[in-house]
């Protein structure tokens, strides 16, 4: 292993990952449309099952489209970032919805 | 080949990385984008959370259930999946030098963004015309916040595709333009992931 085939495959892909990232993301888009629009489904099922393809299709599109990785420097700075912004996008979601949850319900 | 192996031993020579300049200044492009991305994101996570929050505050006028024409958002979205698509061979045409390439792949993933906006710009007049404006509910304003505020994202990622077309045009591929394409790439890429969120929280689980 040379240096320059690690520097080399990380950055851009191959026209195969991109085939891939497309045909998964075309199945992960097909399935909760359908779902929704089908329905007879029970609801909650499907609040879940789709809530848990987007988070699928958002991993499949940053590591396969936009080549993030933890398997060398760049990808390690900022995947670290990405996961950073993910915990404050949590506090900020999480933390409106559970607050305002609770104070429309005092207000009613 | 031959330079390669020639600039590997000028670097061996010196003992530093100054060589690298270029890759590390383009690495250094990539990560300051990196941090826009992180940081615009921030905006839409605003957005999402106010329209959690704001989702069932219709004001007795309609909700999602009532607006949402499903299979019209399933072809924003695959417009917006195979521009992404169609992006990702502008980049692979970029790593073989092959700059009518790039245009081309360039102009249909412009055509397929220029569709999505299209579309969407035609679903808020419709919208609009029937009354039912950001002006009609605390729902309807999170709404148009949120997926108006992507649609401007996506017509100025259009403008730059353009911008980078001339550029491409007058100047080729060259170490100025290059990172540029890689820049407006993770954009492109970055709005693809914004709507799978849009299209989940706010359309799919709006109609349910």
């Amino acid at each position: 292993m040379s240096t320059s085939v690690d520097h080399d495959s990380h950055n851009h892909g191959s026209t195969k990952s991109y085939i891939i990232g497309l045909i998964l993301s075309l199945v992960l888009t097909i399935i909760p449309f359908g779902m929704v629009m089908n329905g007879g489904f029970n609801e909650t099922f499907v609040v879940i099952a789709i809530a848990v393809l987007a988070v699928c299709q958002v991993l499949i599109q940053l590591i396969l489209f936009m080549h993030l990785n933890l398997k060398t420097e760049e990808g390690r700075d900022s995947g670290s970032f990405v996961f950073f912004t993910a915990v404050i996008l949590t506090l900020v979601i999480g933390g409106s919805l559970w607050i305002m949850y609770h104070l429309n319900i005092n207000l009613m | 080949m031959a330079t390669d192996t020639m600039t590997n031993q000028h670097v061996a020579a010196h003992g530093g990385h100054d060589d690298h300049e270029h890759h590390d200044m383009s690495g250094v492009k990539m990560y300051a984008f990196w941090i826009y991305l992180m940081s615009d994101l921030i905006i839409f996570g605003s957005l999402f959370a106010t329209y959690g929050v704001l989702h069932n505050g219709t004001a007795g006028g309609p909700s999602g259930k009532d607006l949402f024409e499903l299979d019209f958002v399933l072809i924003e979205t695959f417009l917006l999946l195979f521009s992404s698509f169609t992006y990702g061979l502008a980049v692979l045409a970029m790593h073989k030098d092959k700059v009518k390439q790039v245009m081309g792949w360039l102009v249909v993933t412009f055509l397929l963004g220029a569709g999505f906006v299209g579309m969407e710009v035609y679903e808020f007049h419709h919208l609009i015309v029937e009354g039912f404006g950001p002006d009609r509910s605390g729902f309807l304003s999170s709404f148009f916040g949120l997926v108006g505020t992507h649609g401007l994202h996506v017509t100025f990622g259009l403008i730059w595709m353009a911008v980078m077309l001339i550029q491409l045009a007058t100047k080729g591929l060259t170490e100025k333009t290059r990172p540029r394409i890689s820049c407006l790439s993770l954009f492109w890429h970055f709005l693809d992931i914004v709507w799978i969120c849009v299209f989940t929280f706010v359309y799919l689980m709006g109609a349910l």
